[in-house]
C-alpha cells in the first residue's frame, strides 16, 4: 500500500486528472462490489438527512408534553408510540440524531486534530518529543477509557461541551500513534529527502509530503473512532453524565425508557437504542469499506 | 536456564508497571484538583463562612504549591486514605473495598464465559472457512462492536424477565428474601458453595447470569474476530505446512503448533478487551442494579461527591494494570520462543 501511493504521488507522468479519474473509478467499483458497503453509504445519508433535516421534518414537537396521551404502544400516528409524558418518541428519535452526531463529530475532530499533530511532531522530530507524546499516550491508555472519561467529566463539570472534551482525550492516543508511526517510516523516504534537499523546511515538509500521505489510514480510524465515540457519548449520558432530561438524546431516552421495561413499555427504550445501534454499525461498516478503497490488499 | 530468564522477564515486566502507576496517580490527582471552583469551599459546604474555609483549606493542604500537595496526595494514598465521600460520610476506600468483590464476580465471571465461547468459535470459524460457523462468528463480531451493552442488558431483561418469566428481577446480587452467605471471598456464588447452601447459590448465580451474559456479548466480538484471524494466518503458515508434511496428526498441529501460536496476539488484544469490559461494567451495573464499584460511582457522580468518584477512577485503573500484568506475564508463560534461545 505504501509503494503504491507513492508511486502515484511522485510520477510525473500521470496527469492528475487522469488519477482522479482513476481513484473515482476505484471508488465505484469498491462501493458496487460490495454491498455492505453501499449499505453503509446508504445509512449514511439517512442519519445525515435525519440530523440535518430532522427537527423540521418530525411529526410532533420532540419536547411536547401531552398528559392524554402518556405511554402509548406504537400505533399509526405514534409509530415509536409515546413516553410517559406522553411525547412522540419517533418525534424524538429523530432529532436526538443531531445532538448525538454533533457531539461525536466534534470530539472525533478535536482528537483528529490535535493527535494527529502531536503524533507528526513524535514521528517526525523524534529524540525528547516522541518520549513526551509516547508518555502522555501510555498515561492515557492506562485508564479504562470509560472511567477516565467519568473522571474527566466529574472533575471539568457536568456539561455536554465536557462530555465532548473528554471523548476527545480518551481518543487522541490512537491518532497519535497512528499519526507518529505513519509519519516515522516515511521521515528517510527518497521523496522527503528530495524535498530536503531542495531546501524546504521541516515543517513545511511535514506539512506539504508526509502527513498528506498518512492521511488516508487516518480516515479510517476517523471512520471506525465515530461509531465508538457516539457509543461513549450515549454512554456517559446513560449513567446521567452532560445531555440533561428534556433534551432529546438516545442515551438518556433509553436511560428513561428502562425504568419502564420490566413493567413491559418496550418502546421507549427499543427505539433509540436501535437507533443508536444503526449509527454505531454505519460507521463501523464504512469503516470496514474505506479501508477496502484506501487499502485493498488489506481486504477481508 | 530457561527458566530464570523467564522469572526475570516477569520481575521485569512487574517493574514496568511502576511507572505507568506513577502516571496513574499524578492524573487522578490533577483531576482532584481541577475541580470547578475552590475545592476548600465545596468541601465546607455551603454554610461555611470565609474563617471555615481557610481552615479547610489549610487542613487539605491547598494553600501550599502544586508538588506539595501532589506529595501530600500521595502520602495519603500510601496510608490507603482516599477521602471521606461527602454523601453517605464513610472513608471512600472502605466503600470501595467492600463493594469491589461484587464488581469482580461480575467482570470475571462474563470474561471467563466470553474466552469460553469466543476462542472455540474464532478456532472453528479458522478451521472451517465459508461455513455456516465462519459466517456465524463473522455476523457476531461485527453486530457485537456496535450493540451499546446497556441496550443489550435492557433487551435481555424484557425477554428474559418480563416476557418468559425465566430471570428474576434485575435487583442487585440476591433477592431480598434470600440471605446473603457468610463473608469469605466476597463473591456470592463462590462463598454459598463455600457455606454448604446451594440453593443460595442458585439464587446468586441466577442474578448473576444476565448482567454476566450482558457482558460477556460485548467483549466477545473482539476476542472471537482476533482468534479466527490469528488461527487463519498462522494454519496458512508453513511450519504448520511442515508438521502436516511430517505426518502429525490434526489434532497435534491445531492445538500443540497452530493454537499455542495464534494465542500471542489473541492474548494481546485482551488488554484493550479489559479496558472496555471494566468501563461497559459500570453501564451493567447501572442496568441490573449491580451493588459494585461502578454503580457506587454513578451515585456518587448524580450528586457531585468527587472524593468517591476520583477513588473510583484510581481504584478501576488500578485493577486495569493489575490485569494487563497478568496479561503479559501469561504471554511470557505461553510464548513458546521466551526463555528458549539465548
Amino acid at each position: 500500500m505504501l509503494a503504491r501511493n507513492e508511486k502515484a504521488t511522485a510520477s510525473p507522468t500521470t496527469s492528475t486528472a487522469a488519477r482522479k479519474n482513476e481513484t473515482l473509478r476505484h471508488v465505484r467499483h469498491v462501493i458496487v462490489s460490495n454491498p455492505a458497503t453501499l449499505l453503509a453509504f446508504s445509512l449514511l445519508v439517512v442519519i445525515l438527512l435525519a440530523a440535518i433535516l430532522g427537527p423540521a421534518l418530525v411529526p410532533y414537537d420532540p419536547l411536547e408534553t401531552n398528559p392524554s396521551r402518556p405511554l402509548q404502544s406504537p400505533s399509526w400516528s405514534h409509530w415509536f408510540g409515546t413516553d410517559q409524558l406522553g411525547r412522540d418518541v419517533f418525534s424524538r428519535v429523530i432529532a436526538a440524531a443531531r445532538l448525538d452526531l454533533a457531539i461525536s463529530v466534534a470530539a472525533v475532530a478535536i482528537s483528529f486534530v490535535l493527535g494527529s499533530m502531536l503524533g507528526s511532531l513524535a514521528g517526525y522530530f523524534g529524540g525528547w518529543v516522541d518520549t513526551v507524546v509516547g508518555r502522555l499516550c501510555d498515561t492515557i491508555m492506562a485508564f479504562p477509557l470509560f472511567v477516565l472519561a467519568m473522571g474527566i467529566v466529574a472533575a471539568l463539570g457536568n456539561t455536554i461541551e465536557n462530555i465532548v472534551y473528554a471523548t476527545a482525550i480518551i481518543n487522541l492516543p490512537f491518532y497519535a500513534r497512528m499519526a507518529c508511526a505513519e509519519v516515522s517510516v516515511r521521515r528517510d523516504a527518497g521523496f522527503v529527502q528530495a524535498a530536503r534537499l531542495t531546501g524546504n523546511t521541516d515543517w513545511r515538509i511535514l506539512a506539504m509530503h508526509i502527513f498528506p500521505n498518512a492521511l488516508p489510514p487516518m480516515m479510517v480510524q476517523v471512520s471506525l473512532n465515530l461509531g465508538w465515540a457516539i457509543l461513549n457519548a450515549a454512554g456517559l449520558s446513560f449513567i446521567g453524565l452532560g445531555v440533561r432530561p428534556p433534551t432529546p438524546e438516545w442515551g438518556i431516552m433509553v436511560a428513561e425508557g428502562a425504568n419502564y421495561i420490566i413493567s413491559g413499555e418496550w418502546w421507549l427504550a427499543l427505539f433509540p437504542g436501535l437507533a443508536l445501534m444503526i449509527a454505531v454499525f454505519t460507521f463501523n461498516l464504512l469503516g470496514d469499506g474505506l479501508r477496502d478503497i484506501v487499502d485493498p490488499q488489506r481486504r477481508t | 536456564m530457561a527458566q530464570a530468564s523467564r522469572t526475570g522477564i516477569i520481575v521485569k515486566r512487574a517493574l514496568q508497571a511502576l511507572p505507568v502507576l506513577a502516571g496513574i496517580v499524578v492524573v487522578t490527582f490533577l483531576l482532584t484538583r481541577a475541580l470547578p471552583g475552590d475545592p476548600a469551599a465545596y468541601f465546607a459546604g455551603p454554610s461555611a463562612d470565609a474563617r471555615s474555609i481557610a481552615e479547610i483549606r489549610k487542613s487539605l493542604g491547598l494553600d501550599r504549591s502544586l508538588p506539595e500537595q501532589l506529595l501530600i496526595y500521595v502520602g495519603q494514598l500510601a496510608r490507603g486514605d482516599l477521602g471521606q465521600s461527602i454523601s453517605t460520610g464513610q472513608p471512600v476506600m472502605d466503600e470501595l473495598i467492600r463493594r469491589l468483590p461484587a464488581s469482580l464476580e461480575l467482570t470475571l465471571a462474563a470474561l471467563a464465559l466470553s474466552i469460553g465461547i469466543a476462542i472455540p468459535l474464532g478456532i472453528l470459524a479458522a478451521t472451517h472457512p465459508d461455513s455456516w460457523i465462519d459466517h456465524l462468528c463473522r455476523m457476531l463480531t461485527t453486530a457485537g462492536v456496535s450493540l451499546p451493552t446497556f441496550f443489550t442488558g435492557l433487551a435481555l431483561v424484557y425477554v428474559f424477565y418480563y416476557l418468559l418469566g425465566v430471570a428474576p428481577a434485575p435487583m442487585g446480587r440476591l433477592d431480598i428474601a434470600v440471605l446473603s452467605p457468610p463473608h469469605i471471598t466476597g463473591f456470592y456464588t463462590i462463598d454459598a458453595l463455600l457455606a454448604g447452601d446451594p440453593a443460595t447459590a442458585r439464587a446468586a448465580i441466577a442474578q448473576l447470569a444476565l448482567p454476566a451474559i450482558t457482558l460477556a456479548l460485548f467483549t466477545l466480538a473482539p476476542i472471537a474476530r482476533m482468534t479466527r484471524g490469528a488461527m487463519l494466518q498462522v494454519l496458512s503458515s508453513e511450519f504448520v505446512r511442515t508438521a502436516r508434511a511430517a505426518g502429525l496428526s490434526g489434532r497435534t498441529v491445531l492445538f500443540t503448533y497452530a493454537f499455542r501460536n495464534a494465542l500471542l496476539p489473541v492474548i494481546t488484544t485482551l488488554g484493550m478487551v479489559f479496558s472496555f469490559a471494566l468501563g461497559a461494567n459500570v453501564l451493567v451495573e447501572k442496568v441490573f442494579a449491580w451493588p459494585g464499584i461502578g454503580s457506587y460511582a454513578i451515585e456518587a457522580l448524580v450528586v457531585s461527591d468527587y472524593a468517591a468518584v476520583q477513588g473510583f477512577v484510581l481504584a478501576m485503573a488500578i485493577l486495569f494494570v493489575l490485569l494487563n500484568l497478568v496479561i503479559d506475564i501469561a504471554y511470557t508463560l505461553i510464548d513458546p520462543r521466551v526463555g528458549k534461545d539465548a
